[in-house]
């Protein structure tokens, strides 16, 4: 009997998290749009969350990138094959790591960062303020947050996949000795700009919204204690991590799966 | 001053983006050989396509002049029909022209194979919806060693 209980008041919990959740995204998206007053903001919080980012990426991308064309190389070369070493680095970052790295890296790096900025707002009662002032916190505190980060991560992956291609390029070609032509080459023959890139780019802005909108949830939503923003910040860097690779998976799927 | 600085770094930024982006698609995907432009449509039945795929090349003596379009089983013969789409800018093949499934190195991915005929009088040209009638199936690698065992048995 205690079990049922527990699981009714668990998936109430959930749902009305949910709710909440879809509340805070339309009160701060769906609003009447104030372009003059929002660009600056955002644009603020670009700069925060997606510039601040971007050495992690670059930095990750490139090892990444490396890493590939070193392992790629040795089993290649096996069969006479290293030829489609350029293939083979370019389409695993594009379609996947591309986007799914540079998600987990972002959660880990500015999500945790948003949750815990939005919460302490929440404890020192600076959102609460805001409202005293007649300022909607959702508008001014959480709408730029949310736009910066979807606009800024598919950016961070689409640089993280060419920073990781070069490097594929510096590890195969400049030290294993590939073919520079044909690393070029049959990647070339091989990637395709509407099936691999953009799908590619879907999945990072997929990745983007549900990140930031469980960062700026999270953070929005925490108990107002130093614990409360401790367990949401881990709570966003855990569940969104989660929802990447789960989401990664349904749109591989989806794109990829079924020709 | 501060936020004069953020906006040269977001510019920067943004700037970084399109640099990536562009050399994905020019160095990359090869955008500028996309499907986007304009290109008719030819047909081929083939007897065997081995592992020919949608989205193929179609070559000429190794240069890509388009891409396998789709691949459906025709319902009248039950033999594989290749559509293939051609770049526009390669307009002039003979009706005589034949298509054969080849493939690419010792375990490279399949191609096809275009063979252009000879433009004597009175052979027009390949237009849009014109099926190829001389066509050469894939390889089978199966079927090439059962031949040989054959053979070898006989002799």
């Amino acid at each position: 009997m205690k079990w049922f209980i527990n699981l009714g008041a668990n998936t109430l919990n959930r749902l009305e998290m949910f709710g909440r959740a879809t509340f805070m995204l339309f009160g701060a998206i769906v609003a009447k749009p104030q372009p003059l007053k929002m660009i600056p903001l955002t644009i603020k919080q670009i700069h925060v969350v997606g510039v601040q980012s971007l050495l992690i990426i670059v930095v990750s991308g490139l090892f990444i990138g490396m890493v590939m064309a070193l392992q790629g190389y040795t089993i290649l070369v096996d069969y006479g094959a290293e030829g489609s070493l350029g293939p083979m680095v370019a389409l695993s970052l594009l379609r996947e790591l591309g986007p799914v790295v540079t998600a987990l890296l972002f959660a880990g790096r500015a999500g945790s960062a948003l949750t815990a900025e939005i919460g302490l707002m929440k404890a020192t009662e600076q959102l609460s303020s805001l409202e005293m002032m007649a300022v909607d916190p959702l508008r001014r505190v959480i709408a730029p947050r949310l736009w910066a980060g979807i606009i800024s991560m598919p950016m961070l992956a689409l640089i993280f996949s060419a920073v990781g291609i070069l490097g594929g390029h510096l590890v195969g070609v400049d030290w294993l000795g590939v073919d520079s032509g044909s690393y070029w080459s049959i990647m070339q023959a091989t990637v395709d700009w509407n099936k691999d890139v953009v799908n590619g780019i879907i999945k990072s802005i997929v990745f983007a919204f549900v990140i930031t909108w469980i960062a700026t949830f999270k953070g929005y939503d925490s108990i107002p204690t130093s614990e409360g923003i401790s367990k949401a910040t881990t709570e966003t860097v855990v569940f969104s991590s989660l929802a990447v690779l789960g989401l990664d998976f349904i749109l591989t799927a989806l794109m990829f799966g079924i020709e | 001053m501060k936020s004069k600085k953020a906006e040269l770094l977001v510019g920067v930024f943004v700037a970084l983006t399109i640099a990536a982006g562009l050399m994905l698609a020019l160095n990359v995907a090869n955008q500028s050989m996309a499907s986007s432009e304009d290109s008719y449509i030819l047909y081929a039945k083939f007897d065997n396509i081995g592992g020919l795929k949608v989205r193929s090349a179609v070559k000429v003596g190794g240069v890509t002049v388009g891409r396998v379009d789709n691949i459906t089983l025709s319902n009248s013969d039950f033999t594989p029909l290749v559509t293939m789409s051609i770049s526009t800018e390669f307009n002039q093949f003979p009706e005589t022209s034949s298509v054969s499934i080849l493939t690419s190195g010792l375990l490279g991915e399949q191609y096809i194979g275009f063979q252009p005929g000879f433009a004597i009088d009175g052979v027009e040209n390949l237009a849009q919806g014109d099926y190829i009638e001389d066509t050469k199936s894939a390889l089978v690698l199966e079927d090439l060693i059962g031949q040989f065992l054959f053979s070898s048995n006989d002799g």
